[in-house]
């Protein structure tokens, strides 16, 4: 190598190294959000963040975005909406974020839809129900499978109607996110000519569900839909178990908020075995995409020492995929403007750790992969039998089936 | 949808319901009824318990109600501890400022929840038994294990404390001290002790009902703001200081709500149990067996 070929690559290490140095005196990017820590909804929001933070410690450690490191700007909401109007107004004011994560659950999330609007800020839904059906916000892209909002309903009724099922019984939380459930699934019963029996919803202080079992089982449904929160689903099941629900119920489930957390599927157990809910990954085979077994691999050491839910199929690798939505946006935009990257997000393809994300006009995802799976074969106090395909067979969408529904409900659970 | 055979489990799920309502309540009964100290830290303590007995059970196997005995003389500490503490900061100021002890109750309990999700995390936790997801079947009613437990427990519980309160020496002073603080004093009685200690058997009774409360369904960190409500409705309705009382109103409660609940909706049950604490208080303005 001449003396000149030397100078000129020490030149160009040191110009490379000046762009470096004046990248990394750029400010952060800063990512807004509040996330339940404590309440009701704090064992998913822990969670989710989680998987939002290990987004950002994999962005920054291959550079961040723009050249710019990663910031993420969290407050606890506490799980309430009356906190999250607030928390936002600061983290646009005060904070000065760049970016937009929406809080875990339905919840928190509706109340802060009309300033986000007013705003004109770009929003990443985490996992809320329909919250953007009246506002119309055409910069509301939400991380999370749903898609249509009848598929849900549809996916559950229409598995209890092909298993011979005519009679609907729907039990629901009286919280926005069940009712906005329910209210859907009342709509798809009437359209697929299903008969509802019975249609309670009882107040989220409900301490003991023995005597609503007991007039559920009294109307003798054959499709059992409910639509409850984490506290409730543990106490309806046990109730279940021990006042039964009748031997003609061909289905129960559908939209049972708690199932998926791993303490709650250690402690339940066996009482699980033959009910059929909604999930949003499982560790099927038909699961598993570019990027998604690495993510769990760092995930389950992670978790350990976070305290959170140990298995964490449900929200976190959402919020990675949520990360990996935006940094994809800000990379082939190379931009921050909020209207550029919403451009970029509704007219492109995104490919994520759960799959392919397309996302339809209302900011919902085109076509749903919410998972109707049926668990099975569970034993008592283990929980690494989750980590296992074959404890929860996917049953719907036909693109994701892993298996066949075993009916009716009481044969299911032995 | 109404049918006898619905009414009948209604009741009697009810009555089971009412009884675990009674034990979970009984010590505020104590705390609030009798000694006129701002509890409201009451359900904090019982999920805290309840915390206690997962602990032991999923550490040593332990049977929840025998975690919950044995927790019981810690709990009578810090019952002690913390009166102390609400004493020396609040009630010894005058009256005035034992009303203001009710912001001091408020923190208490904000502390415990916050040192619950510290340690334990914010999961729901349950406990294994053997009468824990079991049913007793009789002719066509269902009766579920777990609750007739706590049924028999929330028995024996508030018969003891009414006998301990009306039969021994001890709990004639408790009573004596509410009756006539400054008489008992000019008798050589030290009142503040005597509040102590009952304020201490208040909370050691939460070992036992945080046990109930863990065996009936799981429990979170912030279940205390479900019980805050019933607990002292089911005082109030009781008459205060009254433990049979709370053992009468709780049936009542847990009755009427388990009928609503059963053949009217389930929408209505909470409504349904505070409209009856205002038609009681409204007929009997001193409760259901106040004096």
């Amino acid at each position: 190598m001449d003396r000149r070929t030397l100078l000129g690559g020490a030149m160009a290490v040191a110009a490379l190294g000046m762009t470096s140095a004046s990248r990394a005196d750029e400010p952060p990017i800063r990512i807004g959000m509040s996330m339940p820590q404590t309440g009701g909804l704090a064992a998913g929001g822990k969670a989710s963040l989680l998987g939002i933070e290990i987004w950002r410690d994999d962005v920054n450690a291959r550079g961040g975005l723009l050249g710019r490191k990663v910031e993420l700007v969290v407050y606890d909401d506490k799980s309430s909406a009356s906190e999250t109007p607030a928390i936002y107004a600061k983290l646009l004011d005060v904070d000065k974020v760049d970016l937009l994560f929406a809080p875990y659950a339905t919840v928190p999330t509706a109340p802060i839809m009309p300033l986000v609007k007013q705003r004109g800020m770009l929003l990443m839904g985490n996992f809320s129900f329909q919250v953007n059906s009246k506002i119309h916000h055409d910069m509301w892209f939400n991380n999370a499978p749903w898609g249509p909002a009848d598929a849900w309903a549809r996916g559950f009724l229409g598995l209890g109607q092909k298993a011979g099922g005519k009679t609907v019984a729907m039990l629901s939380a009286d919280q926005e996110f069940a009712q906005n459930l329910i209210t859907t699934a009342r709509d798809v019963a009437k359209k697929m000519d299903l008969s509802v029996v019975f249609d309670q919803t009882y107040p989220p202080s409900t301490a003991e569900f023995s005597s609503i079992i007991r007039a559920l089982n009294a109307a003798k449904p054959d499709i059992v839909y409910v639509a409850s929160y984490p506290p409730d689903s543990a106490a309806i099941l046990r109730a279940v178990n021990e006042i039964g629900v009748g031997d003609n119920v061909k289905i129960f489930g559908g939209a049972m908020v708690g199932l998926q957390f791993a303490g709650v599927m250690e402690n339940l157990g066996s009482l699980l075995n033959g009910v059929v809910n909604y999930n949003s990954w499982l560790p099927e085979p038909s699961m598993y995409f570019d990027g998604t077994k690495a993510f769990f691999e760092t995930y389950s050491k992670r978790a350990v020492e976070a305290k959170v839910d140990p298995l964490g199929y449900y929200l976190p690798p959402y919020g990675f995929a949520m990360g990996q939505l935006i940094e994809q946006a800000v990379t082939a935009t190379k931009s921050l403007d909020q209207k550029t990257l919403a451009k970029y997000l509704r007219e492109h393809v995104h490919k994520t750790i759960v799959g392919s994300i397309e996302f339809a006009e209302d900011g919902e995802w085109k076509e749903t992969a919410t998972l109707e799976a049926q668990f099975r074969g569970v034993k008592d106090k283990n929980l690494d039998q989750f980590r296992s395909s074959g404890k929860q067979v996917i049953l719907f969408p036909e693109r994701l089936k892993t298996g066949e529904l075993i009916t009716p409900f009481e044969a299911a659970r032995n | 949808m109404f049918s006898w055979d619905l009414l009948r489990d209604a009741v009697v799920l009810g009555m089971l319901l009412g009884c675990f309502y009674a034990a979970v309540s009984v010590g505020l009964s104590i705390s609030f009824g009798l000694l006129d100290v701002p509890q409201v830290a009451h359900p904090a303590f019982l999920v805290l318990a309840s915390y206690g007995v997962y602990l032991l059970n999923d550490l040593y196997d332990l049977d929840p109600l025998i975690a919950g005995f044995l927790l019981t003389p810690v709990f009578f500490l810090l019952g002690l501890v913390t009166y102390r503490l609400y004493y020396e900061t609040f009630e010894r100021r005058g009256s005035e400022a034992g009303v203001r002890g009710i912001a001091f109750f408020f923190g208490v309990a904000f502390i415990i929840e916050v040192l619950i999700i510290l340690w334990f995390g914010v999961d729901q936790r349950s406990v294994t038994a053997h009468y824990i997801g079991k049913a007793w079947r009789f002719g066509g009613l269902r009766i579920p294990l777990r609750q007739l437990v706590a049924f028999g427990v929330a028995i024996a519980l508030t018969g003891l404390l009414s006998i301990y309160l009306s039969q021994t020496f001890m709990g004639r002073a408790i009573r004596a001290v509410v009756q006539d603080e400054e008489g008992l004093r000019l008798m050589g009685a030290n009142p503040v002790k005597i509040k102590q200690f009952a304020f201490g058997i208040a909370t050691a009774v939460l070992g036992i009902a945080g046990a109930l409360l863990i065996i009936v369904a799981p429990v979170e960190p912030t279940l205390d703001r479900v019980y805050i409500g019933r607990t002292f409705c089911v005082v109030v309705m009781a008459g205060l200081g009254s433990i049979t009382g709370t053992l009468v109103a709780a049936i009542i409660l847990g009755v009427a709500e388990t009928i609503v609940l059963t053949l009217f909706g389930a929408s209505w049950a909470p409504a349904v149990s505070f409209a009856m604490l205002l038609g009681i208080l409204a007929v009997r303005p001193q409760g259901l067996l106040g004096r």
